[in-house]
């Protein structure tokens, strides 16, 4: 990937300009911490660039969504957290949010309204596929044409969003061979990290889950796992490490960027 | 005395009716001891969810062969109970094959219970073989003891015999009418039946007793599984219903916001809200605890759902927490549940009224390492057939884990003080958070 110089607004600099973005980039705590992820982050960040999207991030203004405390059964933390963000969304007039993150997606669309939160919240697989629709985004398979690419649904996109095909159809756009798991869409295995679990070790048993997932994913034997979560992406990469396999795990955002070499 | 016939079989229908209307008051009582539950939105879609996903099995056919045996042994129960009407109305008058006169009709009648009747004989045997001889995992799982094991066969040996003793009350019955016996009318058409009744006798006396003792044991066999349902698994031919129409309807990734909550963030967060003002209203004593320890703290639809489970492991054969040997199963999240409303339920019987025997739900039949292994995937709730919640449990049971004892594992505890501090899961500074812009790669 090429370097990073694209200048990232934030919301505040927007308002001060009076302007009004057209996107809201919710990056979520992993996208901006996890070394892993910030990688995601730059390239939805470039394809965003490249098909002239006007959006802002909340940068410092931005605060975990709850959702690892909502599943850890912290109830009051993930109101406080929840509230909180409401508070800034609502004050800069959110009305449309996208985020790479399924978890923040699942939170921020599903769980925020009924606190007083309400936007049109897109995951990222879902902007790009409509910015190609739009025709702001032209993709080619490029370095992927022939691949072999198996894509792991994320399940909070894929199960708890009903959002299975939309990854599909822009993975089938770059002229790759797509080969499905055995489990996949909703009999889709978790790659071991929702609920919380990112977050602990795993209770006794005699398998790690992402070991499991990692297993059934290298069955198709894929050159490239195709995910669309930070979290999949994190559990998923170190499956393939602990399996010393060649194969490479990427974001959908990764691989449209890299095949457009932005 | 030619009426002792009628008055033995008035009896028997009587009291199986009380005992039936027994159990159905007593697991009305139980489900109630749950908390309310979420408000019931949207009644068009549930009543469709109804019809399609338990009148029409659609989820059960996912599983194309487990699917379509199951549909051929429910259509078999559903209409073969229409003949149980024609058994119900002879025992009470009686009468024999009291609709005959409908003629064609009847005959048609007679001979698609007799070609179900076979389908629901061969599907169970098949069952049985699956369960018992190709040893299907999910019914080997660790929560399947004796006895899960020996109601699930038990079922199967009942709907055999049920089966066999309708074929053979028939087959006496055709050779009867054939010989021309007082008493049998002539009616009804019998393509399985009839490669029985060479096997069977032809002196008439005989053959009266072997009819009205298949007729008699079919009769009471249905009354005694109408009364055995209460224990089983099986009382979800019942409960499928209700518990679809009360499922959850959101995406499956929303979760409730605790209303509870909800009030009491919203105070905290105003710094205007007057602390005295709303503990007039004298609903905040009801809410005593937060989440779930014990049955009492769950809500109706999941106790509701614990009696439903069909014990059939769908669930638990797509849980990744299971497939990796985790101690966590759904399907047993459901059956112990079960297990302690059964002896809260006891307790209430003997003593009147629930008395503390010490024990709940949390710890003393859900540990907390079950609790802390589920990744709120969904896939036990995205396979069940008929769309019980096992997640939603193990969420009410953490709530009370974290928000009343705060008994989190260690690294969550650190992570949520991290989100409080911090505004991130992890240990950064809430103002590094556009840091990754900067960065060059
Ligand atoms: S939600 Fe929890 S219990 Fe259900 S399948 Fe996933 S890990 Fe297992
Ligand atoms: S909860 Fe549903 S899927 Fe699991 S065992 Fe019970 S009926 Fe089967």
């Amino acid at each position: 990937m090429s370097d990073f110089n694209i200048k990232v607004p934030t919301m505040a600099e927007y308002i001060a300009e009076g302007k009004q973005p057209e996107v809201l980039f919710w990056v979520g705590c992993a996208g901006s911490f996890d070394d892993r992820a910030k990688k995601i982050t730059k390239a939805f960040v470039k394809i965003l660039h490249e098909a002239k999207v006007d959006f802002a991030v909340l940068g410092a203004e931005e605060n975990c969504t709850g959702d690892p405390a909502k599943r850890a059964g912290n109830e009051f933390l993930f109101q406080m957290q929840a509230m909180g963000n409401i508070e800034v969304l609502n004050g800069y007039d959110i009305k449309k949010i996208v985020t790479a993150c399924p978890h923040c997606f699942n939170t921020l669309k599903n769980e925020y309204p009924s606190l007083g939160g309400n936007y049109n919240v897109m995951h990222h697989t879902e902007l790009i596929k409509q910015l190609i629709s739009e025709k702001r985004l032209t993709v080619e398979g490029g370095t992927f044409k022939g691949k072999k690419i198996t894509f792991h649904d994320p399940c909070y996109l894929g199960r708890a969003n009903n959002i299975y095909e939309v990854p599909r159809e822009i993975i089938s756009k770059l002229e790759v061979e797509l080969v499905e798991m055995k489990k996949c869409k909703t009999n889709g295995l978790c790659c071991g990290a929702g609920g919380a679990q990112m977050f602990k070790d795993a209770e006794k048993g005699d398998k790690e889950i992402n070991i499991q997932r990692t297993e059934e994913a290298l069955e198709t034997e894929p050159e490239i796992i195709a995910t669309a979560c930070p979290f999949c992406n994190t559990m998923m990469t170190d499956g393939i490490k602990i399996k010393e396999k060649d194969v490479e795990v990427l974001d959908i955002a990764e691989i449209i960027a890299n095949a457009k070499d932005l | 005395m030619q009426y002792i016939d009628n008055i033995i079989f008035f009896l028997i229908l009587a009291v199986s009716i009380v005992f039936f209307v027994k159990n159905i008051k007593k697991l009305s009582r139980n489900i109630n001891l749950g908390v309310k539950n979420p408000q019931m939105d949207n009644k068009n879609l549930r009543w469709k969810r109804v019809l399609k996903i338990a009148l029409g099995q659609s989820e059960m056919v996912k599983r194309p062969i487990s699917g379509a045996l199951h549909v051929v042994v429910y259509l078999g129960f559903v209409i073969i109970n229409i003949e149980v009407l024609e058994i119900m109305t002879d025992g009470l008058l009686g009468t024999h094959r009291v609709f005959a006169p409908l003629g064609a009709v009847y005959n048609i009648g007679i001979a698609s219970f007799e070609i179900l009747a076979f389908l629901v004989l061969v599907s169970v045997i098949v069952f049985w073989i699956r369960r018992n001889i190709i040893r299907v995992k999910r019914f080997w799982n660790k929560e399947m003891t004796s006895w899960p094991k020996n109601d699930a066969n038990f079922i199967l040996y009942t709907e055999m015999v049920l089966m066999i003793l309708f074929l053979i009350m028939n087959a006496a019955d055709s050779k009867l009418q054939l010989l021309g016996a007082e008493h049998y009318t002539i009616g009804g058409s019998f393509p399985i039946s009839q490669y029985l009744t060479g096997l069977l006798p032809s002196d008439i006396s005989s053959l009266i007793m072997i009819e009205r003792g298949a007729w008699w044991f079919h009769i009471i066999g249905i009354m005694a599984f109408l009364n055995y349902l209460y224990y089983s698994k099986h009382l979800h031919i019942l409960l499928a219903f209700p518990t679809t129409f009360y499922s959850k309807i959101e995406a499956r990734g929303q979760f409730e916001n605790l209303e509870s909550v909800t009030k009491e963030v919203k105070m905290m967060m105003d710094p205007d809200a007057d602390p005295y003002a709303d503990t007039s209203s004298g609903e905040e004593e009801e809410i005593s605890s937060f989440g779930a320890k014990d049955i009492f703290g769950l809500e109706k639809r999941q106790l509701l759902g614990a009696y439903a489970c069909t014990e059939c492991g769908r669930c638990t054969s797509v849980c990744p927490a299971s497939i990796t040997g985790k101690e966590l199963s759904p399907r047993a999240i459901m059956m112990k549940t079960r297990d302690r409303l059964e002896e809260v339920s006891k307790n209430i019987d003997k003593n009147g009224e629930y008395k503390d025997d010490g024990k709940m739900l949390l710890n003393d039949y859900i540990k907390p390492e079950e609790l802390w292994a589920c990744t709120t995937c969904n896939a036990c709730t995205q396979a069940c057939p008929i769309q019980i919640d096992p997640l939603g449990i193990i969420m009410k049971m953490r709530q009370y884990l974290v928000m009343e004892e705060s008994a989190a594992p260690q690294e969550l505890n650190s992570m949520m003080t991290n989100i409080e501090n911090n505004g991130a899961p992890w240990q950064f500074n809430q103002a590094d958070k556009l840091n990754w812009a900067k960065e060059d790669n």
